[in-house]
């Protein structure tokens, strides 16, 4: 399988580069952002800000699943843990995010909480039927691309009849907080942060299509070009970005047509939509409350729903007030902003969330570019 | 007229190491027959061994667990040797002699110890190291994830050999002798958590034959087999005890194709996942290509490569990606968790 290298390949990523260059205007500068936690962490992990021109700047969206989950939903998760008879299926970077009082998953489940890694929904279905006379939740995150496996559990257990198999229902939606961002005072007003263009989500979009963009480019007149994860997909994605600014153009462009059409998966969307719906509004670390921006169970399902079968109630939590997680989720600020990066929130002694998974914006920093970012 | 051998029963009862009979029974049936030949005398409670004259001995001791304990390549028995056997090597000396300690769960299978133990004599054998003393434990269901085993080591290194980080000179080669974190991901694969199979070899082997042939080497500095932490921590430990930063370039770095994909679908970097059976050695320049064309066309590291470059001053470990980019390259924290999407 060449599959991977094919789009790691040094030479074409050197010509990739050059045409970059060449297509710049020397008169202005871009400051693009890459909406995906995906994308920041192809960005760092292949060094592609060294294959850029300086007027280039990339700025770190908030598409990080674990980073925007709001410390209080994180703190339910894990008092939904404390109960003995309950299995906590969880996805693996969630482990690690700090809650209050510097608990996390990992934490609790040192402290023989029963908390299980999963690699997809169905394997916490499996769990529930393998244990029958324990509770099995899974601790459902993430944008549109892990919602349709949450939704096709869900009905898979609905189809069993599974008495113990239930759901936390964290998922958030792409196009909402996109939303948000360009909607912000510090985008829209204050000028605080520039946002030229965008790099869409590659893997959300296999699931939404690349028609949900449209109403950006048009109304905010900013382009966006649908990028895969690949170091290569980032810099054909970026020289495309470039030439629709440079010709006055904003429109929606597909870079990943390997994986994305116009609609999306059709089948996924219509799984989403029998089983899970709207929520008036959801609170978002970073963003704070965005309406219509996040999905909880159905009715017709709400014998699957955690929150619902264990009374589950959200508390307000104070975040810790040095850390600049919110800013950098926003794009407002950078990591190496932050007065506590590097020094008291490392990724040894997590503060913020971003500093957790491997596409927050200051792990990212601080594992690959702490040294070029000091010298 | 003697008494004709008891058949052992299927499965470890912890009357197995209460001192008596069964214990007997067992330490003959299992150690003694595998292991006899090779200097191991159950009857006695200490060993008495021939050294060498003009030498220094060194001394190393490591524990294994693994999960599962046979694994595509090997099992627990063949990594206890390995594991010990090339902590010797690596740092110069051949090894000698080895103790056992064998911790086992009650339950456990006695068919699995005796592939346990015949893939740990074959592996000493293989060596030429003997295996002189050792002991049993057995422990309750449920107080031991099946079978633990000890290996403590003794060999013989020349007086005036000086291998270590401090010999490490601004300029000088990293090489490693062949692709890496191919006995993290079999192990990986070989648990089928994550639904994943495939046909990945572990590593997991001595390395005797490669540091033999570089010690001929007179610009060798130092060499240190990468197994927990992988490459990356042998390189970070490098960088800070030499007190010089070091370059490393992606694209040089042997990585089999199943360990990119697996890494791929979990989020894992293959830089910090196991290796069994491989060396990372600094060498002067002037050797470097030499002493890897001598791997490479003996068969002994077919994929031996150089990787890197020891730099002028002190700093970090910097990663030339395939893509011609720079990145850090840090201390690993947790143990590698899979990323969500």
């Amino acid at each position: 399988m060449r599959y991977i290298q094919g789009f790691r390949d040094g030479r074409t990523a050197e010509a990739l580069s050059k045409l970059i260059a060449e297509e710049v205007r020397a008169d202005r500068d871009y400051h693009l952002m890459e909406f995906c936690g995906g994308h920041t962490h192809a960005v760092f992990r292949h060094g592609i800000p060294d294959l850029l021109p300086d007027n280039i700047e990339l700025v770190h969206g908030p598409g990080c699943p674990v980073c925007v989950l709001p410390v209080s939903r994180l703190d339910m998760a894990i008092e939904l843990a404390s109960d003995r008879n309950v299995i906590l299926a969880s996805y693996g970077d969630m482990l690690r995010v700090p809650a209050s009082r510097r608990n996390s998953l990992l934490n609790a489940r040192a402290r023989g909480k029963d908390v299980r890694v999963v690699q997809s929904a169905v394997e916490a279905l499996a769990l529930a039927r393998e244990n029958p006379d324990r509770e099995v939740v899974l601790f459902a995150i993430g944008f549109e691309t892990t919602t349709p496996p949450t939704a096709l559990a869900i009905k898979q257990a609905a189809a069993l009849d599974l008495p113990n198999f239930s759901v936390f229902c964290n998922h958030v939606l792409t196009p909402s907080a996109i939303q948000s961002i360009l909607d912000s005072p510090e985008v829209r007003r204050l000028g605080q942060v520039r946002v030229d263009g965008f790099l869409g989500p590659s893997h959300v979009s296999t699931i939404i299509g690349s028609a949900p963009y449209e109403f950006f480019a048009e109304e905010y007149q900013r382009p966006v070009v649908i990028a895969g994860f690949e170091p290569l997909d980032v810099l054909a994605s970026i020289r495309m970005l470039i030439r629709q600014m440079n010709e006055g153009r904003a429109e929606v462009e597909n870079q990943f047509t390997r994986g994305v059409s116009r609609n999306g998966n059709e089948k996924a969307k219509a799984m989403v939509a029998e089983v899970l719906e709207l929520r008036p509004d959801f609170a978002w670390r970073g963003l704070g409350h965005v309406p219509y921006s996040g999905l909880r169970i159905k009715r017709e399902f709400r014998r699957f729903d955690a929150e619902q079968r264990f009374g589950m109630v959200e508390r307000d939590v104070r975040e810790n007030a040095a850390c600049q997680c919110p800013a950098v989720i926003r794009g407002v600020k950078k990591p190496t902003d932050c007065e506590i990066f590097g020094t008291v929130c490392t990724p040894r002694n997590p503060i913020g969330s971003c500093m957790v998974s491997d596409e927050g914006a200051c792990a990212a920093y601080y594992r690959y570019r702490r040294y070029a970012e000091a010298v | 007229m003697t008494e004709k051998a008891p058949k052992l029963d299927k499965h470890i009862r912890l009357a197995h190491g209460n001192g008596g009979r069964y214990m007997r029974e067992l330490i003959d049936a299992l150690f003694a027959a595998r292991l006899g030949d090779q200097g191991l005398d159950t009857r006695v409670d200490a060993a008495a061994v021939d050294v060498p004259q003009g030498v220094r001995l060194m001394m190393t001791t490591d524990g294994f667990t693994v999960d599962p304990l046979e694994f595509p390549g090997g099992n627990i028995g063949s990594l206890a040797i390995h594991g010990t056997v090339n902590d010797l090597a690596v740092a110069g000396a051949m090894p000698l002699y080895l103790t056992l300690n064998a911790f086992i769960e009650e339950g456990t299978e006695i068919k699995l110890l005796e592939r346990i133990v015949d893939a740990l004599a074959g592996a000493a054998r293989e060596a030429g190291v003997k295996v002189v003393a050792g002991d049993t434990k057995v422990l309750a269901r449920g107080e031991c994830g099946g079978v633990y085993l000890a290996t403590t080591g003794l060999g013989a290194v020349p007086n005036d050999l000086a291998l270590d980080q401090q010999q490490v000179r601004p300029g000088d080669r990293i090489i490693v002798s062949g692709s890496i974190g191919d006995h993290g991901t079999s192990v990986l694969l070989a648990r089928e958590e994550y639904g994943l199979r495939g046909d990945l070899q572990s590593d997991s082997a001595s390395v005797l034959p490669i540091t033999e042939m570089l010690l001929k080497h007179p610009g060798l500095r130092f060499m240190r087999d990468p197994t927990r932490g992988g490459l990356a921590t042998v390189a970070l430990e490098l960088a800070r005890e030499s007190g010089l930063g070091m370059a490393l370039e992606e694209d040089a770095i042997p990585l089999s194709e199943p360990v990119s994909a697996v890494c791929e679908l979990l989020g894992y970097d293959p830089l910090y996942l196991a290796c069994e059976g491989r060396v990372v050695a600094a060498i002067a320049p002037e050797a470097a290509d030499d002493a890897v064309a001598e791997l490479r066309i003996s068969g002994v590291a077919p994929e031996a490569a150089v990787i890197g470059t020891v730099a002028e001053a002190p700093g970090p470990v910097m990663l030339t990606t395939g893509l011609g980019g720079q990145r850090l390259i840090d201390e690993l924290e947790d143990d590698p968790l899979p990323r969500i999407c």
